[in-house]
């Protein structure tokens, strides 16, 4: 798969397919030996890829951190919650064990826990999953990182709640300028949370640009469809426009072709030979699609 | 005429706490439905997990014995049935549920799973069963050649199409819809949203739609029920609803919802805290600890359900004062 994300600051996101493993590439977080593993990944210019396991784990949790979907399994069970937070502390600031402490429980008040001193000391089985997430962004915040992967943050989460938790991320943002690439299949927290959007398919890009552009003038096929197949709450229409047949698995993608061909109503007999080139639309949106983009990558 | 009327159906649940069950507890699931549905009509039911809207779908079917109530179907009292009548009322009153990996037995093949029903209610002739299995699969939108297939080999919304085929084995009046298009990726989900529309109007399907998705609701349903702490806060027509929601519960629900546009982000009614505890709900209004506009009376007495042309609410903003 080939992935180009440049990250500027602050603050960008992906929905689609193949995200969560991009994101665990960059954290480098694979079970070793398992994934055949190119190309660069480069972080402040240093390229991630070739470091040692001993300066990834200065990096990780310290300069990039992450938040799961799950916050009851990404939390360990067995510890307290402010044992988990000043291990991290711990580990990457030369502090004691109570500058530490009250370094944590300046975190959880600032993800707006109402009694941090109580919280500090429960088990992660006691809190609810709003509770939960907001410990596991304390928790990806404690170090002031320069870099928040969250993947899916809300989707266990009810509306109501999921409301509260993008509000504390926007708030951290502003406070810290950490830059965050928000990952989600849910185009509404998109609209409301990021500038820039990036669109994945079948593990690879096939649109990128800016919030704005690519909501108001989607323009390739799968976007669109994306687009089209969510049902609104303003305007009602008796069937919504689906985007038929499935997402391929990844035993069966096409090195050869673009991928979303099967599915596209647009599709020409090119679309399953070649794989298509980029074409830049504007500065910031581009699109891989043989509708606006006649060359094919070369392989 | 309503095809399924529903009065003041109850469910607690007790659970044991502490070493080897010492000291009970109640968990208040459901307490005190009541709605009604007309044939032909969806109804969606909206709210947070711990609400009790599952509790409520499965009481009225009776998987889960509720603990009072009366459940009618076309005038027959369902919770007063038992034994052989019961089993013949459950032919006309199905489940669809959220989870398509889990509610497909895997050692079954599609076909077995589709014919199990006919086979308990009455269709003798093997190929006859097989003859109507492969129409249900069509009907969904499925090859027929995927009679003898497992369920592994689908992908998650074509196993729904399959959960939704065996919902309609029996030709049911009416189905209840737990979830059914949460656990699907949009552009799927759009499929199954489209097939539901499609087999109510062949059909002449009734619909209750649980789903915590207020605009997947908005999509599909007629008329909605808004539940908190397992009551229904307000019910309504479904634009109605969206154009006057009246309780606060509701209205903050409607405005936590992301809009697909990043050019309208909008502030946002954001209520603090979390649901509250079914073991121990708080006095009062069940939404008095997360309303922002609380008053007094909230605290200690419980509101009465109003109705004004159809919409119906329970809230002290709205009671004589």
């Amino acid at each position: 798969m080939m992935i180009r994300i440049a990250l500027h600051n602050p603050h960008q996101l992906i929905s689609g397919c193949g995200k969560s493993i991009t994101a665990l590439s960059i954290m480098n977080l694979h079970t070793p030996g398992r994934f055949i593993m190119d190309g660069q990944i480069l972080f402040a210019g240093k390229n991630l890829l070739q470091l040692t396991e001993k300066e990834m784990i200065h990096i990780r949790g310290n300069q990039i951190s992450m938040i799961f979907q799950e916050p009851m399994v990404s939390l360990n069970p067995v510890y307290t919650i402010g044992m988990q937070m000043t291990e991290m502390i711990l580990l990457h600031q030369k502090v004691s064990k109570k500058q530490a402490k009250e370094q944590a429980l300046g975190q959880l008040k600032q993800v707006a826990i109402a009694d941090p001193q109580d919280i500090f000391y429960r088990y992660p089985y006691e809190l609810s999953g709003g509770m939960r997430q907001r410990v596991m962004i304390a928790m990806a915040m404690a170090n002031h990182p320069q870099l928040l992967i969250a993947d899916e943050p809300t989707t266990a989460l009810d509306v109501t709640i999921q409301a509260q938790i993008l509000d504390l991320m926007r708030t951290l943002r502003q406070q810290t300028g950490a830059s965050i690439l928000l990952i989600t299949h849910d185009l509404g927290v998109v609209a409301e949370m990021c500038d820039r959007v990036i669109v994945m398919y079948a593990g690879r890009i096939v649109e990128q640009g800016m919030a704005q552009e690519l909501f108001a003038d989607p323009k390739h096929p799968y976007t669109i469809g994306l687009l089209q197949s969510l049902p609104r709450l303003n305007g009602r229409k008796k069937y919504l426009d689906d985007i038929p047949g499935n997402v391929p698995a990844p035993q069966h993608y096409t090195h050869q072709a673009c991928r979303f061909a099967p599915r596209c109503r647009f599709a020409t007999a090119l679309c399953h030979k070649a794989q298509p080139g980029l074409r830049q639309l504007s500065d910031t949106h581009g699109v891989y699609c043989f509708l606006w983009n006649k060359e094919p990558i070369q392989a | 005429m309503n095809l399924l009327e529903v009065e003041n159906l109850v469910k607690h649940f007790p659970v044991a706490k502490g070493w080897f069950g010492r000291g009970k507890q109640t968990v208040y699931a459901v307490n005190g439905v009541s709605f009604s549905v007309a044939k032909g009509e969806t109804l969606g039911v909206v709210g947070e997990s711990g609400s009790g809207k599952s509790t409520m779908g499965r009481s009225v079917l009776r998987l889960i014995e509720p603990t009072s109530g009366r459940v009618r179907l076309e005038g027959v009292d369902v919770t007063s049935l038992n034994g052989e009548n019961l089993r013949k009322a459950r032919k006309h009153m199905q489940m669809i549920f959220q989870d398509p990996y889990a509610s497909l037995n895997p050692r079954l093949t599609i076909g077995n799973i589709l014919e199990e029903p006919l086979k308990y209610h009455g269709v003798e002739k093997k190929n006859d069963r097989r003859e109507q299995a492969e129409r249900l699969l069509r009907e969904v939108g499925l090859d027929d050649s995927y009679y003898d297939r497992f369920p592994f080999q689908f992908s998650g919304g074509q196993r729904q199409r399959v959960g939704i085929a065996r919902a309609l084995a029996l030709n049911p009046k009416l189905i209840i819809a737990d979830e059914p298009v949460s656990a699907l990726d949009v552009s799927i989900q759009a499929q199954v949203l489209n097939l539901f529309v499609k087999l109510q109007e062949t059909r002449n399907l009734t619909y209750v739609f649980i789903s915590h998705d207020l605009s997947v609701v908005k999509h599909l349903c007629n008329r909605i029920a808004v539940m908190y702490l397992g009551e229904i806060v307000e019910m309504a027509e479904c634009e109605e609803l969206f154009r006057h929601p009246l309780h606060p519960y509701t209205q903050a629900l409607i405005r936590a919802i992301p809009v697909v546009d990043p050019a309208q982000r909008r502030q946002r009614l954001i209520l603090t805290g979390d649901i509250p505890s079914q073991t121990s709900p708080p006095a009062g209004c069940p939404f008095h600890t997360r309303c922002p506009q609380c008053m007094d009376i909230c605290k200690k007495e419980h509101p009465a359900l109003l109705t004004q042309s159809g919409h119906q609410t329970s809230c002290h903003l709205y009671g004589k004062h």
